[in-house]
């Protein structure tokens, strides 16, 4: 890390003697990051963001395939780096085609499947996992429904890298390395041997041509050694937090009236929980929350700029007011979630009591 | 069809307040009774028919009435 940030100013792609040694950090920190997802390192390219690498796969992977044709398929619930990526594609003269979940936020795989057969598609693209409802997506079996249609399988799998494995079968992934505890601005675009994929970019050298730029050397050391270290600890991890969030399920359901807890109950990622309350300000309640001290998000409409509620609830039919959205960590402790279970009733009381809807 | 038994207006408001509208207006009716509910705020499309299931109550239909979204709710029990 402090050889990154001495040498970190050198372009990696020249010849003087601190430029080979940022060559050789850059590389062995792409050889790292790609043994920890099993791809080879020339299939691996640090992009500036997780958001810039999901524009990318998805642009890169409908330009590669234009003359298989010009649908795009994807879930319902993807990322909105990914939406947005796929406007950009109708707004071009392709068309996109959204698949429904079910009430857990699971991916339904027989429109899945009838989609990816049809004529003219050139990708599908499949969250792993979603990030925010937690809900793990069956990235096998979508796979395998692309693979018997000859289709390439893009997966964001910002959530998944470095907690959770992804399944084996996609052509593209992207992932988020401040999403596994590394620094922001690095994100990671990989793209299997024999994917056609073409840079949606003006023509750039750097990164296997796959993205433009010189990349922040000292950020890309940083995040290939955090998901080393993450990786390492992801079971362990996974183990000390799965029963932490299934507690937060199962209190909050039974001490908050009128609450519904959604996303998969097993199917899921181990760090996260979402819940919605009945007749509750999510904006009010996040504040609530804020000031005892405890960082949530929210998908209620209220919450975010556009006054949209989270299009991930909408497309699973459930409530989107009074919705908070828990995301336990590595320092997170069962002290505090013990804290956060014994304090949430009186907080969402008191916020009923406050609107006048008790026995509502 | 038959027009709503009552109609509770909620241009403008932001949700949880059409639902919060729907759950105080929807008992004043006899069960079987359909309450329209007009709301424009985008959540509200989630919201209501969310409210609905959890609630037991029958979402009849949704409509546009004067340019405007409108949920028509009938009174289960």
């Amino acid at each position: 890390m402090l050889a990154a940030l001495e040498d970190g100013w050198a372009d990696p792609a020249r010849l003087y003697a601190p430029a080979r040694r940022a060559r050789q950090l850059l590389d062995a920190a792409r050889a790292a990051t790609a043994e920890v997802l099993g791809v080879r390192p020339d299939e691996l390219s640090f992009t500036p963001s997780g958001t810039a690498a999901a524009h990318a796969a998805v642009l890169g992977g409908l330009a590669g395939r234009r003359r298989a044709g010009g649908t795009l398929v994807h879930s319902a619930i993807e990322h909105s780096a990914v939406l947005h990526a796929a406007e950009r594609h109708v707004a071009a003269g392709g068309s996109a085609t959204g698949i429904p979940v079910d009430r857990a936020g699971s991916l339904d795989l027989d429109a899945w499947s009838a989609a990816v057969a049809g004529p003219g598609v050139a990708l599908a693209t499949l969250i792993s996992a979603s990030h925010e409802v937690g809900t793990v997506q069956p990235v096998a079996e979508a796979a395998r429904a692309c693979a018997a249609a000859g289709v390439p399988l893009y997966v964001d799998a910002a959530q998944s890298v470095g907690r959770i494995p992804v399944p084996a079968g996609w052509s593209i992934l992207s992932a988020s390395a401040h999403k596994w505890g590394g620094p922001p601005g690095v994100g990671l675009l990989v793209v299997r041997k024999g994917t056609r994929w073409e840079s949606p970019y003006p023509a750039d050298e750097r990164e296997a041509g796959r993205t433009p730029g010189v990349g922040n050397l000292p950020a890309i050391v940083a995040a290939a050694a955090a998901l080393r270290a993450v990786h390492a600890e992801a079971v362990a991890e996974a183990a000390r937090l799965g029963p932490l969030v299934d507690r937060i399920r199962a209190t909050v359901a039974a001490t908050v009236p009128d609450v519904e807890v959604v996303g998969d109950p097993v199917d899921r990622l181990p760090h996260l929980v979402t819940f919605s309350c009945l007749y509750v300000d999510g904006e009010a309640l996040l504040h609530a929350l804020d000031r005892r001290g405890f960082a949530v998000s929210s998908g209620s409409s209220c919450t975010s700029s556009t006054l949209r509620p989270s299009h991930v609830l909408e497309a699973m039919g459930v409530l989107s007011h009074g919705n908070v959205r828990l995301s336990l960590h590595r320092e997170s402790t069962e002290a505090e979630v013990d804290r956060f279970l014994a304090e949430l009733p009186g907080i969402v009381a008191g916020l009923r009591a406050e609107a006048g809807v008790v026995g509502l | 069809m038959n027009g709503p038994d009552d109609v509770v207006d909620c241009l403008g408001q932001r949700c949880p307040l059409p639902v919060i509208a729907a759950a105080r207006r929807l008992p004043e009716l006899p069960v079987g009774g359909v309450l329209r509910v007009l709301a424009d705020d985008p959540a509200a499309a989630i919201d209501i028919p969310a409210w609905c299931r959890m609630r037991g109550q029958e979402l009849v239909g949704t409509s546009t009435v004067d340019g405007s979204p409108a949920y028509d709710i009938r009174r289960a029990h």
